[in-house]
């Protein structure tokens, strides 16, 4: 767990980050990643801090729409850039297709992967909508599931992809 | 993690004059590019620089294009997903979208760049850890005789940890060049000059200055005919560093082998270059039996570690499917 407990006399830096379509104003220590401030600073629990070493992707967010970790990315080097997380995705009220697809298929069990994995698929089928099962397998490598919910998971994106074996 | 300094740059020369401000002391002022390397070895405590100077913003450094002469230059923030989705080295160089595709996770490779890919410092778990091994300054390496399943079959450093990068085998393979920006103007350093055994007084693995910056990274053109191909082990199918891995890239005319580099990943401090295996393809018609010959030559020096004997014929077999695919040769 990164440790930040020093911050009492460390120089923080005025950042204004555009989140979820608003702009946000904090000043931060330059060491404080993403991760930190969307949760500790912008009350964003969505994301979440599994490993905080790129292994286990459940602080996955969208930058400019492409899926990072958002533990290995520092939050200063993040203005002006779009940021999307998965408070984001149902901001008008209404769920994203891909979190419709997640409750159809049951995909998930205790949920804290959960905000990660949509996000990595939201970003597939940002470029591209039909993925077939070797690109969906691929694009959802990088978030683990404890809960082992991998193929409800994928019969969700399958069923977004509209490939045969959804019909099936 | 420390606190620290942070600069954002929008060019080269602004990092390296930064880097070099301070006498250039190593480890005081470091260059984040992707930032996934650095920001673990940080959030370990293992360095603790006092300023980071953001390259990012040096937007300009960002670029894959192919040059009249068929080189491609590939610019230092260039990502590995950059790589892995550009048409045009999927055609000309195809073994740099292998040696890609399996490195890491989408996310990451999103956030990677190439330069810091060949900068990437040891995954050896000792070094990721609390002891104070040798790569860290300390007296002993506690890998030789202990824990070292991930660990070198070749090399003579007192560190057997291996270079945990997927791409540097095959920028290897490709005779690649570094551009590199210093206090006293640009270089040109082959790839081949950049990689170095960590020795007693540079416990490192390459050649860069502390105040040095690598701006771009240059594939020469390959001849007509050139082909080449990855291949990577994994203990598990994705989110691995390489058990062992390998790199040919050949260039054939007339069914006759004129030149040939073949470079493992995963068995050394550094990616290792099989010279003996090319001696062996060179001025050869490629057969089946040749790529068997070749393989078995690549690993005729191996000295595995107590648990790592497993390395050698993994990356034999590696080498030698590597060969046959790079020279389009089916095989099981
Ligand atoms: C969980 C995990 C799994 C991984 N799996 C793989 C894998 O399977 N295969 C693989 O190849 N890699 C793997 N990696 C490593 C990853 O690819 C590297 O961390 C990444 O490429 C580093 O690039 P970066 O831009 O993030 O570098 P940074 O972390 O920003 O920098 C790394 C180092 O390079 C220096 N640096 C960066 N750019 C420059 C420059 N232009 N000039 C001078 N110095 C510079 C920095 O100062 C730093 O010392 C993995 C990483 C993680 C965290
Ligand atoms: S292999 Fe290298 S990094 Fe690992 S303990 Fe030995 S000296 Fe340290
Ligand atoms: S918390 Fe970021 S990858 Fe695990
Ligand atoms: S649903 Fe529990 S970790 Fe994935």
């Amino acid at each position: 767990m990164a440790d930040t407990s020093e911050t009492a006399a460390a120089p923080r830096t005025h950042v204004s980050l555009q989140v979820n379509g608003t702009t946000r104003e904090v000043d931060i220590e330059p060491r404080r990643t993403l991760l930190s401030v969307l949760r500790d600073d912008l009350s964003l629990t969505g994301a979440k801090p599994g490993c905080e070493m790129g292994n286990c992707g459940a602080c996955t967010v969208l930058l400019d729409g492409e899926a990072v970790y958002s533990c290995l990315t520092l939050a200063v080097e993040c203005t002006g850039r779009e940021i999307t997380t998965i408070e984001g995705l149902s901001a008008s009220g209404e769920l994203d297709p891909v979190q419709q697809a997640f409750i159809a298929h049951d995909a998930l069990q205790c949920g804290f992967c959960t905000p990660g994995q949509i996000l990595a698929m939201k970003a597939l089928f940002a470029t591209n909508p039909h993925p077939d099962d070797e690109t969906i397998e691929r694009a959802m490598s990088g978030n683990i599931c404890r809960c082992g919910a991998y193929p409800k998971i994928l019969a969700a994106a399958r069923a977004l992809a509209g490939t045969q074996a959804a019909q099936q | 993690m420390n606190t620290f300094e942070h600069v954002t740059v929008t060019d080269g020369n602004e990092a390296v004059k930064l880097l070099s401000e301070r006498g250039g002391a190593a480890g005081e002022t470091k260059i984040i590019a992707g930032g996934t390397d650095l920001l673990t070895l940080m959030n370990a405590s293992l360095i603790a620089p006092q300023r980071l100077v953001n390259l990012k913003a040096a937007r300009a450094l960002r670029y894959l294009r192919f040059a009249e002469d068929g080189a491609l230059h590939i610019g230092a923030l260039a990502t590995l997903a950059d790589l892995e989705r550009d048409a045009g080295v999927a055609r000309r160089l195809p073994i740099l979208v292998e040696s890609v595709r399996d490195a890491a996770t989408p996310q990451l490779r999103a956030m990677a760049t190439v330069a810091g890919n060949l900068l990437q410092r040891p995954r050896c778990w000792y070094f990721r850890g609390a002891p104070h091994c040798w790569l860290k300054g300390g007296a002993e390496c506690f890998a030789r005789d202990g824990e070292n399943k991930y660990h070198a079959i070749f090399g003579a450093s007192s560190c057997v940890a291996v270079h945990p990068s997927d791409l540097a085998p095959a920028l290897l393979a490709l005779d690649a060049e570094l551009l590199i920006n210093g206090p006293s103007g640009v270089r040109t350093l082959p790839l081949a000059a950049f990689f170095h055994e960590p020795t007693n007084d540079a416990r490192i693995e390459h050649t860069l200055a502390p105040d040095e910056v690598i701006t771009e990274i240059r594939v020469p053109g390959q001849p007509e005919g050139a082909n080449g191909a990855y291949l990577k082990m994994m203990d598990r199918q994705a989110w691995a560093f390489a058990l062992a891995s390998a790199a040919a890239q050949l260039s054939v005319e007339d069914g006759v082998i004129q030149q040939a580099r073949i470079v493992l990943g995963g068995v050394a401090t550094v990616p290792w270059r099989a010279t003996q295996a090319e001696d062996a393809l060179t001025g050869q018609q490629l057969t089946p039996e040749l790529a068997r010959t070749a393989a078995e030559a690549a690993l005729a020096g191996a000295a595995p570690l107590a648990h790592n004997g497993y390395k050698v014929p993994l990356a034999r077999e590696l080498v030698r499917r590597a060969i046959l695919r790079a020279g389009s040769v089916p095989h099981p």
